[in-house]
């Protein structure tokens, strides 16, 4: 088969082809440069997926709202005054279209349009509109409140919405993935909090090499060279490298669950972390022990997981818990904004290691991230090149899926196929 | 190091414009050994987060946060060939501008400068935009540098994509 490069299929089962008795898993360069395919993915991944938006401890106090793009759309999540119940609101007015909420994050009773001062309270609901009079046959203002999205739901506190009423409900989309972010929240004694500080972030280059990227257990040696040199001159024993599985959860959510030398916050001491929390992490530990049982603690402690969850957000439980959601803006540009999450109670000694923890490796300004930045960008300045049709995503195919294998990306790559195939 | 306290009261507003323009001129021939030498034992380095300015490293998510032994382990880092969004070396240009002192206290004198960062890499072009915010000392070599704090006036660190070079 042959894709010429100025018209491209947006047929998903022509752009990733597998053939298992071969072990062959292919996806088409096109999927990361064509605009056509963009478009659709807009059309028939984004529009049809359950996408994160936010957290509810963002918001803890009647009247907090949080601005989010969420699939490329401004919308906002608020918490009513009256009901405390959270909402994702469409960003615009009803009258004429102008936003309502003009600030990132704040509290506030009503969110007026400063256009022509449509008032709308924190449920929505149209409590204000000047002249209203000049409406011979009276307005209906209970059919001009804010829009609110198609469908909301929160899963132990993460909120999600979709722009397609008929998606199935959050849990039965969420699938495996259910039980892992279990595991997150858990750790946190089920309290996880998003901590203030939101890195927001980009790169040139596809959105899909990030979804690769975020849950590849392969290129951490390669690419981290210079974190791991930090963390052996810190005293960490490298020896035990990254060994773990991967799985296929469900729906395109995968996850790499794997041991790591770093250490953890709850509960994996390292050199990092100095000599004197490591009978504070001791104890973190044995309380896990305590709660959950041996098996169990010693997943949420010793392991590492970075989950998809299908189409772009994850959620990554290693040197720290970090949340991150991505957009396309482009078929070569991708907007990125990751949180931290820690647990509500967590004291400040355990905290500032968290936070050393997770500075080191994760975010633009870390000594791991700018390097993934640099190895994405650099593969779609390689697709621009031309040459090579096909990428190859076949690692692992034929046996037991290990950390540095591919299933995971397979797992995404073929919920990714059927969408753009037509399934929703 | 023998901080020299009482001292700052009498540094003007010229030896501490040298002085970053010094550090400036550094960074900008890449040469961070001696960039580091600026900085006391005791050092901190801080960006913090564009939707955070006013962000505490101690409790919040910041950019970066880095003590004396963590920007050593930057600066080993952006020497090496294994810095792979930084080799090769971007071309950088740290302009420093509208340098006011504070009040001295205690050995040590707070002051404020506007800053812009260009960097050029691979035909792009991105630059960085906001304050700095230092605190200096004086040991018996001159000018020490025991605080940096980075406030970018980027509302997000998207045009950039990173951080990746010392602002």
């Amino acid at each position: 088969m042959t894709l010429t490069e100025s018209r491209p299929t947006t047929t998903g089962s022509q752009l990733v082809v597998e053939d298992p008795d071969l072990h062959a898993f292919r996806v088409h360069r096109s999927t990361m440069t064509a605009p056509e395919i963009f478009d659709e993915e807009l059309r028939s991944v984004f529009a049809h997926s359950w996408l994160y938006v936010g957290h509810e401890s963002e918001i803890p106090n009647p009247g907090d709202y949080v601005r989010r793009p969420v699939g490329g759309r401004p919308l906002f999540m608020v918490r009513g005054a009256k009901s405390g119940q959270v909402h994702v609101f469409h960003n615009t007015c009803t009258h004429r279209g102008a936003v309502v909420c003009r600030r990132d994050a704040g509290n506030s009773k009503v969110f007026q349009c400063f256009y022509h001062a449509w008032t709308f309270d924190s449920e929505g609901s149209l409590v204000g509109v000047p002249g209203d009079d000049a409406y011979v046959d009276n307005i209906d203002k209970s059919a001009l409140g804010l829009a609110s999205v198609a469908r909301m739901e929160s899963y132990r506190g993460f909120v999600f919405a979709s722009f397609d009423p008929d998606i199935v409900d959050l849990t039965t989309y969420l699938a495996g993935a259910r039980e892992y972010l279990d595991l997150v929240i858990d750790g946190a004694d089920g309290q996880l909090q998003i901590i203030k500080g939101t890195q927001e972030y980009g790169m040139q280059a596809n959105w899909k090499l990030l979804v690769e990227n975020s849950i590849d257990g392969y290129h951490a040696s390669s690419t981290h060279d210079t974190y791991f040199k930090y963390l052996l001159s810190l005293g960490t024993d490298l020896s035990v490298g990254v060994s773990g599985v991967t799985k296929d959860l469900g729906n395109g959510h995968a996850v790499l669950e794997y041991k790591a030398p770093w250490g953890r916050p709850v509960a994996k001491w390292e050199p990092l972390f100095g000599d004197a929390a490591k009978p504070e992490i001791e104890a973190l530990r044995a309380e896990l022990v305590e709660k959950y049982g041996e098996e169990r603690a010693a997943r949420m402690a010793d392991y590492n997981r970075n989950m998809l969850i299908y189409p772009n957000l994850v959620i990554n439980d290693i040197m720290a818990v970090t949340v991150r959601t991505f957009m396309p803006t482009g078929p070569a540009g991708t907007a990125i904004t990751a949180w931290e999450a820690v647990p509500a109670d967590e004291l400040p000694e355990v905290r500032q290691r968290r936070l050393d923890s997770f500075l080191t490796f994760l975010g633009p300004g870390g000594f791991a991230t700018p390097d993934d930045i640099e190895a994405l960008e650099s593969c779609q300045q390689g697709f621009a090149s031309g040459g090579v049709e096909w990428n190859d995503i076949s690692r692992g195919m034929g046996r037991a899926p290990q950390a540095t294998d591919e299933e995971q990306m397979r797992a995404f790559w073929r919920r990714w196929r059927d969408q753009m195939g037509g399934a929703r | 190091m023998t901080l020299l306290a009482g001292e700052m009261a009498t540094v003007t507003r010229a030896e501490v414009e040298d002085f970053l323009y010094h550090e400036a001129e550094l960074l900008d021939e890449w040469r961070l050994d001696e960039w580091l030498e600026l900085y006391t034992d005791d050092a901190r380095y801080v960006i913090p987060a564009t939707d955070d300015p006013a962000g505490n490293p101690g409790q919040d998510l910041v950019l970066i946060d880095d003590d004396r032994l963590r920007m050593m382990a930057r600066v080993e880092r952006l020497n090496s060939r294994k810095a792979h969004r930084e080799y090769p070396h971007s071309n950088v240009c740290h302009q420093v501008t509208n340098v006011r002192l504070g009040v001295a206290d205690g050995g040590e004198l707070p002051v404020r400068a506007n800053f812009t960062v260009w960097r050029f890499r691979g035909g792009r072009e991105t630059s960085y935009v906001g304050k700095y915010y230092y605190t200096l000392v004086r040991n018996e070599v001159g000018l020490r540098i025991r605080s940096k704090r980075v406030v970018l006036d980027l509302t997000a660190l998207r045009p950039a994509s990173d951080v990746a070079i010392i602002l």
